[in-house]
């Protein structure tokens, strides 16, 4: 593994004063150029670990290492390799776009020309060239997100962590950042490590997941291998001729192992996954069996949760928020 | 940092009008009601509003502990800072960046109080040197005082927390010798109070470069107590700040 690019965690423990582990020894790698999506419902530990790997919170226990890094002892060169959009898009509502990427070039001592030349650049990249020089307070929530993404690229970061980039935008403005940060990954090689409660925006975005909840990761693969150690695809078909229904039992038993369905319905595990969905139709239809509704259900990442941790991913966690450290911790409430 | 702070406290009206308009207000109703205590044996000046043009610079350094512990608060409570954390960004850099919009308040402050005392009659003894060192000492209290608000700002996180100072500020200030010389002030416990309250020394080093001229002791003491205070509230600030920015 190309240490300079990517994430090792070995046995990441942060206990806050008075209150459960709020992440409970956790250990992955994420490889460069990799889109990692850190998956897990509010109070899981996502932001938690976010704010360990981007040096902003000690670990009281375990090893990390981000772009080649020890997250305690150099600190400030993971910070020099890192950009990080942290869950608020914490922003100067008082000044402008191109005020602020003036502002984050500055702070990185980047020179004068360079923070113009990329800051204008970022912007048109995020789509904010025309509200570049409105203050940021007239931001709508998806273009302060935008920003937020911009400024933290203005150094040129070699790892991008994104802690839910797109909680609370609409549908467009979601589409648009999953865009960018797809293309930054496939385009310029940033690794990046997403946290998500978004169950669609893992399975769009990410090459690996990691699923966490308490504290600890409790499934990690590619969204394809996490959703087949689930199960294969059901389809389940309804005939418009009730009396037909035991010929398209039949029909349907072709393809693999029958299961239980709705009265005057019939279903089957598909053998060979939803590949087979196209030959279970032309084979209904070779024997003049009309469908009056066909279902396919594949496994998803909420599956996927449910089997690991025995609840549902939406909904869950709700009154599991971490503990805050009191005066020290910044923000780790949520996530 | 400072030239975000000079844009921020220049977009908010809020932040420098009150700073102007509140302290010269309270100079009005003084120099009209009070001026009968230029009649007292003793008292240092024949105008009463020459008397205490002083006081409106030390409020003005009052509105400067406000908003310099405000604007930090603020950037605590919206994760601002956060983001500061993430840059090479040095601790000393954000806290000269967060007083720099309170030296420009201080400088805007001076200007207008000096305009209206000047325009109302009064004769600045000290000459227009003294000028100068009127506002070098004027801007070294703002300074001194924001670092309090800093160090608030950055102990609390709270905006409210700061707001709660300005009481206690002003109740240092009318404790002081601000309305009266010492030497005049008839109650023994107030004159006692007067005495060991630091502000006092500062309201007297500004008033001797209006009604007096070159009082170096006075100087002195106002000079060496707003570099006490500075230095004190720099350090404490500095360490309340290490301690905030947690990072590793």
């Amino acid at each position: 593994m190309d240490a300079s690019n990517g994430i090792e965690v070995e046995g990441l423990v942060r206990e806050f004063k008075n209150g459960p582990r709020a992440v409970d020894g956790i250990d992955l790698q994420v490889r460069p150029g990799e889109i990692y999506g850190f998956l897990g419902p509010n109070g899981a530990g996502k932001s938690t670990t976010v704010h360990m790997l981007t040096t902003l919170l000690p670990p009281t226990a375990g090893i990390a290492r981000v772009a080649g890094h020890d997250i305690v002892r150099e600190g400030s060169l993971v910070r020099d390799a890192i950009g990080v959009a942290l869950q608020e898009a914490a922003l100067d509502l008082l000044l402008t776009g191109r005020e602020h990427m003036r502002l984050q070039g500055g702070l990185h001592g980047l020179a004068a020309a360079d923070i113009e030349r990329l800051g204008a650049e970022l912007l048109e990249r995020v789509g904010l060239a025309e509200a570049a020089d409105r203050r940021v307070g007239g931001y709508s929530g998806g273009m302060k997100r935008r920003l937020d993404l911009a400024l933290a690229l203005i150094h040129k970061p070699r790892i991008l962590f994104l802690d839910e980039p797109t909680t609370g935008l609409d549908v467009q403005s979601r589409a648009a950042l999953w865009d960018e940060v797809a293309r930054l990954a496939r385009d310029d090689g940033v690794t990046v490590f997403l946290t998500t409660q978004y169950l669609e925006e893992a399975d769009a975005l990410a090459d690996r997941l990691g699923i966490i909840d308490r504290g600890r990761i409790v499934a990690e693969g590619t969204p394809a291998a996490l959703k087949a150690q689930i199960g294969r695809p059901t389809v389940e078909a309804t005939p418009a001729d009730e009396t037909q229904i035991e010929h398209l039992e039949a029909v349907l038993a072709r393809f693999g192992e029958p299961l239980p369905a709705p009265r005057g319905a019939a279903a089957v595990r598909l053998t060979d996954g939803t590949e087979e969905l196209a030959d279970v139709i032309r084979g209904l239809d070779a024997e003049g069996i009309r469908v009056a509704d066909l279902k396919l259900h594949a496994p998803s990442l909420n599956d996927v949760f449910l089997a690991k941790t025995g609840r549902s991913l939406e909904g869950a966690g709700e009154d599991e928020l971490e503990e805050d450290t009191g005066e020290h911790a910044p923000e780790p409430v949520t996530a | 940092m400072a030239w975000r702070s000079v844009i921020r406290t220049a977009r908010q009206p809020i932040v420098i009008v009150p700073p102007l308009v509140f302290p010269l207000f309270l100079l009005a109703i003084n120099a009209s009601g009070l001026d009968a205590a230029t009649q007292i044996p003793g008292f240092p000046a024949d105008s009463y509003l020459t008397f205490a043009l002083a006081f409106p610079f030390m409020q003005g350094a009052i509105f400067a502990t406000n908003t310099a512990g405000t604007n930090v608060a603020q950037d605590i409570g919206t994760g601002f800072f956060n983001r500061l954390s993430l840059t090479p960004m040095r601790g000393s850099s954000m806290l000269a960046g967060q007083l720099t919009g309170v030296l420009l308040v201080g400088t805007l402050q001076a200007v207008a109080f000096l305009a209206a005392g000047l325009a109302a009659g009064a004769d600045i003894q000290s000459g227009p040197l003294g000028v100068a060192v009127l506002f070098a000492l004027s801007l070294s209290i703002a300074a001194a005082f924001g670092t309090i608000g800093l160090l608030v700002g950055l102990r609390t996180g709270s905006g409210e927390a700061v707001q709660g100072l300005f009481p206690l500020m002003f109740i240092l200030l009318f404790l002081s010798s601000a309305a009266l010389p010492r030497d005049l002030i008839a109650q023994d416990w107030f004159r006692t109070v007067a005495t060991i309250n630091p502000v006092s020394y500062l309201i007297e080093g500004l008033r001797s470069l209006v009604i007096t001229g070159w009082d170096a002791e006075a100087l002195g003491l106002a000079f060496g107590i707003a570099l006490a205070v500075f230095a004190v509230g720099l350090a404490a600030s500095t360490a309340a700040l290490r301690q905030r920015l947690v990072r590793t």
